[in-house]
């Protein structure tokens, strides 16, 4: 029987996620790909402004933090440089879809041969649970007090339909990670994304529906239900495109 | 002293062709050289001007705004520069685009019929140079040898076997 | 050396970004500094450099980011409109110590402004290019072959000093042609041999590299800036620049960057030759600003003039560089309009004639 222990990717230190957020069990399963695929030594992450801010420390291999919403541009740049290393961003919802919409798309567009986690839990974490733009309609958050009131403050944006619809696009695929079985399914998403990098064939994303117990006002319990039974019918799950841009 | 020079047309009659040849007059007779274009929306159409300066002296400012010569190809840019050289400056006008003429004195005024030349004589779209040879014919700006160099410099490789016909085109304006 | 050619301001800087081993350049079209990517994109593809044209000015200054933090020579041009929104990255580059070089080819502001000369950016580029206590290198050179030869010098002191350095120069010295003379020399890419802090990726031999500029401990954060600033000390003793002329017996000093101290030296040069005992300070670096060059410049003054594209901003910091010394007296045009030798020498006058 396989022993269970940490990923050498993965730093050994104790994050400062919330209990029951699904941050962990993402990185973990980024660190173990890097280790399955032997690239530590050629990887580099680039993290968001958001919870997952301080995710450089968190990795073993060597990180950028970049500017809130950022990212796509500054992997842009590392990966431009050194065509040769695995690049990949971490960027939440707030950061990806509204600061970020400009760097993401393009860089999608362009098929920037970068892997993309993108981590979607409906809300700002990091500055205390307000409106993303992945927030449910009628959904409460600190910035919509009353509901998302879709009138007022407009729809969902669903992330990797929206970049499926880019040429440069050779993965888009909507994954979660509540349970054994989906956990496997995003490793799995994780691990071809970087092999899609790795056959330079082009931009791939990950997204992951994810939890926040803490700005949800759930147990953690609670939370993944939350995703099974009211995410996963707003974001459906599943490949969106697959196929070698190159 | 610096000559400064200013070149004034339509887009696509060379008036920044024209500038670089002058600028590279300068260069290649050890001295001074600036060369400004104006630039910005009025380069997608219409005017287009460039300014040339050739001095012993570095050159403060290159922009000319009172030039001692002026070279104008089409009637706006007559109608707005004639004025602005200095008295004792020179002006060379393309006859068959610009109908004015200048009553003024102070300057030496040559009209030369340079775009009707240059399409009589199949040297279409050279107008430019014919009026650069009438320049060096009232000026002694440069040699026919700098003349020479700087076309070969100027003109890229591809189109190298344009040079003879300019420098047809420069003898003709010179005959002018 | 090479043949002197005729080269335009904008592609003179792109040639000399090559020959200093810039490896990538992110660029985003903006009159009047488009030239420098029209030049680099013919150009990067053919000496194994890149070429990229990012989707917006905040994104280029983020690709330099990434780039630079990965060890490599990188650039970014563009003109004070895009230079605004450049500033957010330029403060997370000053912050995480990443070398890069930044061009500002400057046109007339505020908003869109016009896209003729301007010097109206002084303030933003040597006091606030961004939020946070920092500092960036600025270099106002004032001839398309001083443009070429600063290239080299920014790179270099970026590396050194690893912080964001800038090229200020304007639509007329990005526009115009001059002589210009390159040095023979092999062109050759950078790579990050020599950056042992750069993410590059750690090839399982070291400990792994993090490019960061967020410090939540206040404590841990203030010792980081003073660090930088201690730097910013060596920089000031050694980088300053000023080019000073006929200065020994000058009673009127005239303060001028860039092309405007191309005007202003054809001022003081009718100056002299009128009798007025003239000089001229051209501040080659803007940050750090030349004090000591300037005080010493001044010691037999009886008046300072600054002479700007703008409505007088540099003037604030030979002011302060002079503490009171010295009456300081301000010309400007702003706008895009371009102060002529004549007016400038009228000043001179104006201010010699109270005698």
């Amino acid at each position: 029987m396989p022993e269970f222990k940490r990923p050498h990717a993965l730093a050994d230190i104790t994050t400062h996620y919330c209990p029951g957020c699904t941050h962990g069990i993402v990185h973990r399963l980024v660190a173990e790909v890097i280790d399955e695929m032997g690239i530590e030594g050629d990887a580099i992450g680039v993290c968001p402004v958001g919870c997952s801010v301080m995710a450089y420390d968190y990795f073993n291999c060597d990180m950028l933090e970049a500017s809130h919403g950022r990212a796509p541009a500054v992997a842009t740049g590392v990966k431009r440089a050194n065509p040769d290393k695995f690049v990949f961003t971490y960027q939440g919802d707030g950061d990806l879809a509204a600061i970020g919409t400009a760097e993401i798309v393009h860089a999608a567009t362009r098929g920037e041969n970068i892997t993309v986690i993108f981590i979607n839990n409906t809300t700002y974490g990091m500055t205390g649970g307000q409106m993303a733009p992945t927030t449910l309609p009628g959904q409460v958050t600190q910035t919509t007090p009353y509901g998302r009131d879709t009138s007022v403050e407009g729809f969902p944006v669903r992330v990797c339909e929206m970049l499926s619809q880019l040429s440069g696009v050779a993965l888009a695929e909507r994954v979660t990670v509540i349970d054994p079985k989906n956990v496997n399914i995003a490793k799995k998403a994780i691990r071809k994304g970087f092999e899609f990098q790795k056959n330079k064939q082009g931009f791939s994303i990950i997204e992951v529906l994810s939890t926040c117990p803490t700005n949800w006002g759930k147990t953690p319990v609670e939370a993944l239900d939350r995703v099974r039974n009211e995410m996963i019918p707003y974001y459906p799950l599943g490949v969106y495109k697959e196929g070698a841009v190159r | 002293m610096t000559n400064e020079i200013l070149l004034a047309g339509f887009g696509g009659q060379g008036i920044l062709f024209m500038g670089k040849m002058l600028a590279y007059f300068g260069l290649y007779e050890d001295k001074q050289v600036s060369w400004l274009p104006s630039y910005g929306p009025e380069m997608r159409g219409g005017t287009c001007n460039c300014s040339v300066c050739i001095s012993d002296d570095p050159i403060g400012s290159p922009l000319v705004d009172e030039p001692n010569t002026l070279i104008v190809m089409n009637t706006p840019s007559y109608d707005k520069f004639i004025n602005t050289v200095v008295p004792g400056g020179i002006a060379l006008i393309d006859s068959t685009l610009v109908d004015g003429k200048c009553d003024r004195t102070d300057i030496n005024v040559f009209y030369v019929p340079a775009t009707a030349l240059a399409n009589e004589n199949n040297m279409k779209g050279m107008a430019n140079i014919i009026l650069l040879g009438k320049l060096l014919k009232e000026t002694n700006i440069t040699s026919m040898e700098t003349v020479r160099k700087a076309m070969e410099k100027v003109i890229p490789p591809k189109k190298a076997h344009l040079i003879e016909t300019n420098i047809k085109a420069i003898e003709l304006g010179m005959a002018q | 050396m090479a043949e002197k050619t005729l080269m335009k301001g904008n592609e003179a800087l792109a040639e000399a970004a090559i020959r200093a081993g810039c490896k990538c350049f992110f660029g985003y079209p903006i009159t009047p500094q488009t030239e420098i990517s029209a030049y680099l994109s013919k150009r990067m593809p053919k000496v194994g450099g890149v070429f990229l044209q990012a989707e917006s000015e905040v994104a280029a200054i983020n690709m330099v980011y990434g780039c630079a933090g990965s060890g490599i020579r990188c650039m970014t041009s563009s003109s004070s409109p895009g230079i605004s929104l450049k500033t957010e990255g330029i403060s997370y580059i000053a912050g995480a110590d990443l070398p890069c070089v930044i061009i500002n080819v400057q046109r007339g502001g505020p908003g869109l402004g016009g896209i003729q000369p301007s010097q109206a950016d002084y303030w933003q580029v040597t006091h606030a290019l961004g939020h946070g206590d920092f500092h960036a290198l600025v270099f106002a050179p004032a001839s398309v072959q001083e443009m070429v030869n600063t290239v080299t010098k920014a790179f270099d002191l970026a590396d050194q000093f690893r912080m964001p350095a800038v090229i200020l120069a304007d639509g007329l010295l990005g526009q115009m042609m001059e002589p210009v003379q390159f040095e023979e020399c092999e062109i050759k890419m950078s790579d990050a041999s020599k950056k042992p802090w750069a993410a590059c990726g750690h090839k399982n031999e070291r400990k792994h590299n993090i490019i960061n500029s967020l410090y939540l401990k206040p404590e841990q954060l203030e010792d980081t800036i003073k660090e930088r600033f201690e730097r910013y000390e060596k920089v000031k003793a050694n980088h300053t620049e000023a080019v000073c002329d006929y200065c020994e017996d000058a009673e009127i000093v005239v303060v001028a960057y860039g092309s405007t101290a191309r005007l202003a030296k054809s001022a003081v040069d009718a100056a002299r030759k009128e009798g007025i005992k003239a000089g001229i300070v051209r501040p080659v670096t803007l940050w750090p600003f030349p004090v000591n060059e300037l005080n010493e410049a001044c010691r037999n003054a009886k008046k300072v003039l600054t002479v700007e594209m703008s409505m007088g901003q540099m003037v604030d910091d030979v002011k302060l560089a002079l503490n009171c010394s010295k009456p300081v007296e301000f010309l400007g045009r702003t706008g895009g309009v371009i102060p002529k030798p004549a007016e400038i020498l009228a000043k001179i006058k104006e201010m010699g004639g109270n005698d």
